[in-house]
């Protein structure tokens, strides 16, 4: 593994320079890229990696085997990397991080290009591996991936750590409630009949037709709202209240939108959503 | 939770050992899955022996006498083996620069089993290269003249000069930016190193600069100590140089020198470019 420059770092309890055997011997770990020889079957990867892990031939052809199962690989087992879907891969790529039951695993973007079909069937794996008892450190561009398996989320932004907490934390941090209201045709007073429910400037779209603005999140605001357009004789399709996404969040946090560093590259640079649950 | 434990340190060898046997296990199904990887040692020596026996052979006048094609075979299986040590530098190179050495990394494996593995695997078709010269000169009527035991000492010669000089180019692949590259500059060196020799022809009518480098030139020691076990033509016999005069012992010093030299070489390239 690399060495760091400065600063010192601990896994499952040992420092990751002076026992980094140790540290190998409680992590899996399975990186953006591919790290799975392409040329091996999904089975013959998953035994060469148990092998060197330490496992016995016969514990690791079990384990493998067992795994292949889990991750709906056993069809595919004895077919060559080069032949598998980037979903399967990537399944296979987080199999082999598991060969050795580690307490701690580290995934690093994993369901960047995947179709969401795969995506899904990703985050259940990873569910099931977190209410197994693993540590999972992950790294994510995807905001609502963050929101729905991290217990604790770190923000990071050009190498600098911004932000920290449980997903409602931040939540609550970058304030309230976004307000929409879909009228049935526009209506220059509906501005005027929202002013007194709202925290900030309402926005016009669609012709006057739709109206949004950001809101405190509170009991029975779209009831009001409802009421308060009826009193003034507007007629209103749909009420929604919105409550913040982490997208608002990172947008509130870096002052730009969520997508921008998705299109970044370079790994230093990138804004990384570190995602620890346990 | 985690069934790998500490390895006592006596488990630790075995490791290392079933490390190794696992890598090289990985690369023997690389050389199987693609069969066509394998040219260098299956067509191309029956091409070259074919080539060089009857379009050279015909046009060679040995000092000393004695028939081209006993003489050519030694140099031949040398010419094959040093060009494909190519291998090892290609195919370190292509797996540092895929993912599965990152893999490695993060593995409590032991780290110069990358290397071993792969010397192992190639010192495998170094053996099937070896084979397919032996037998297609025996099909064109070459014949050693000497005990069984001789003639073995001869190839095994080969196979030890033949993973010395993969350790050597195991260095090439870690320093070299790409497979392409790897096999460009693995080229350059070892298509020169093959030919600057006696396996082909006889040394005696080279310039005097070019006749040196092939009298001290490793490809030679092994070619004439293989001639000389195997009871063929050796017009080296007569030349004064050092290692012509005692190509056995030559040819394994110059083997040992290459494994000393490159294996704690490519063992402290490789451990500098995998850790960050």
């Amino acid at each position: 593994m690399s060495l760091p420059d400065a600063g010192w770092a601990r896994v499952a309890g040992h420092d990751v320079v002076r026992e980094a055997a140790a540290v190998q011997r409680n992590i899996g770990v399975t990186a953006q890229d591919a790290t799975v020889d392409e040329v091996l079957t999904g089975r013959q990867n998953l035994v060469m990696i148990g092998r060197l892990s330490g496992l016995r031939r016969r514990q690791a052809r079990v384990r493998a085997a067992e795994l292949l199962d889990q991750f709906d690989l056993a069809d595919a087992a004895d077919r060559m990397l080069r032949q598998y879907s980037g979903g399967m891969r990537r399944r296979l790529d987080l199999a082999a991080g598991l060969m050795t039951r580690p307490p701690v695993l580290f995934l690093d973007e994993p369901t960047t290009g995947l179709d969401p079909a795969s995506r899904l069937r990703m985050w259940n794996v990873i569910r099931e591996l977190v209410a197994g008892g693993v540590t999972l450190l992950l790294t994510t561009q995807y905001l609502d991936e963050a929101d729905e398996l991290a217990d604790r989320i770190v923000v990071i932004d050009h190498g600098h750590v911004i932000a920290e907490g449980t997903p409602a934390d931040l939540k609550t941090q970058t304030g309230g409630a976004r307000l929409e209201v879909t009228l049935t045709e526009a209506n220059p007073g509906a501005s005027g009949a929202l002013e007194p429910y709202v925290a900030g400037p309402v926005q016009l779209s669609q012709g006057g037709r739709r109206l949004r603005a950001p809101v405190r999140s509170g009991g029975g605001l779209a009831s009001t709202v409802v009421r308060a357009l009826d009193a003034a004789g507007i007629t209103v399709d749909d009420v929604e209240v919105h409550q913040p996404s982490l997208d608002d969040v990172f947008f509130a946090l870096t002052g730009r939108p969520a997508e921008m560093p998705a299109e970044t590259t370079g790994d230093r640079d990138e804004t990384d959503l570190e995602v620890a649950r346990s | 939770m985690t069934i790998a434990t500490l390895p006592a340190p006596s488990r630790r060898l075995g490791q290392r050992f079933a490390d190794v046997l696992v890598l090289t296990g990985r690369n023997l199904v690389h050389i199987a899955r693609e069969p066509l990887q394998l040219s260098d040692v299956t067509i191309q020596p029956v091409l070259f022996t074919l080539l060089f026996v009857y379009v050279f052979g015909s046009g060679v006048v040995l000092p000393g006498g004695g028939s081209y094609k006993e003489f050519a075979i030694a140099g031949l299986l040398a010419l094959n083996i040093t060009t494909s040590a190519m291998g090892t530098a290609v195919g370190l190179s292509t797996d540092l620069n895929t993912g599965v050495i990152d893999r490695f990394r993060t593995l409590p494996m032991w780290r110069a089993a990358v290397l071993v593995g792969r010397s192992a695997a190639d010192l495998s078709t170094a053996a099937l290269c070896t084979l397919i010269v032996a037998v297609t000169g025996l099909v064109i009527a070459w014949r050693p003249h000497a005990s069984v035991l001789s003639v073995i000492a001869g190839f095994a010669l080969f196979l030890l000069f033949s993973y010395a000089l993969s350790w050597g180019c195991g260095c090439l692949g870690i320093v070299s930016k790409g497979p392409e590259s790897a096999q460009g500059i693995g080229l350059v060196i070892l298509f020169p190193l093959a030919i600057v020799s006696n396996g082909l022809v006889p040394t005696q009518h080279m310039p005097t600069v070019l006749r040196v480098i092939a009298d001290w030139n490793p490809v030679s020691a092994v070619t004439a100590a293989a001639r000389h076990l195997w009871g063929n033509p050796n017009p080296s016999a007569t030349i004064q140089a050092w290692p012509m005069q005692h190509p056995v012992a030559a040819s394994l010093l110059w083997s040992i020198a290459l494994l000393v030299i490159f294996a704690p070489l490519a063992t402290l390239l490789y451990r500098r470019r995998t850790t960050g």
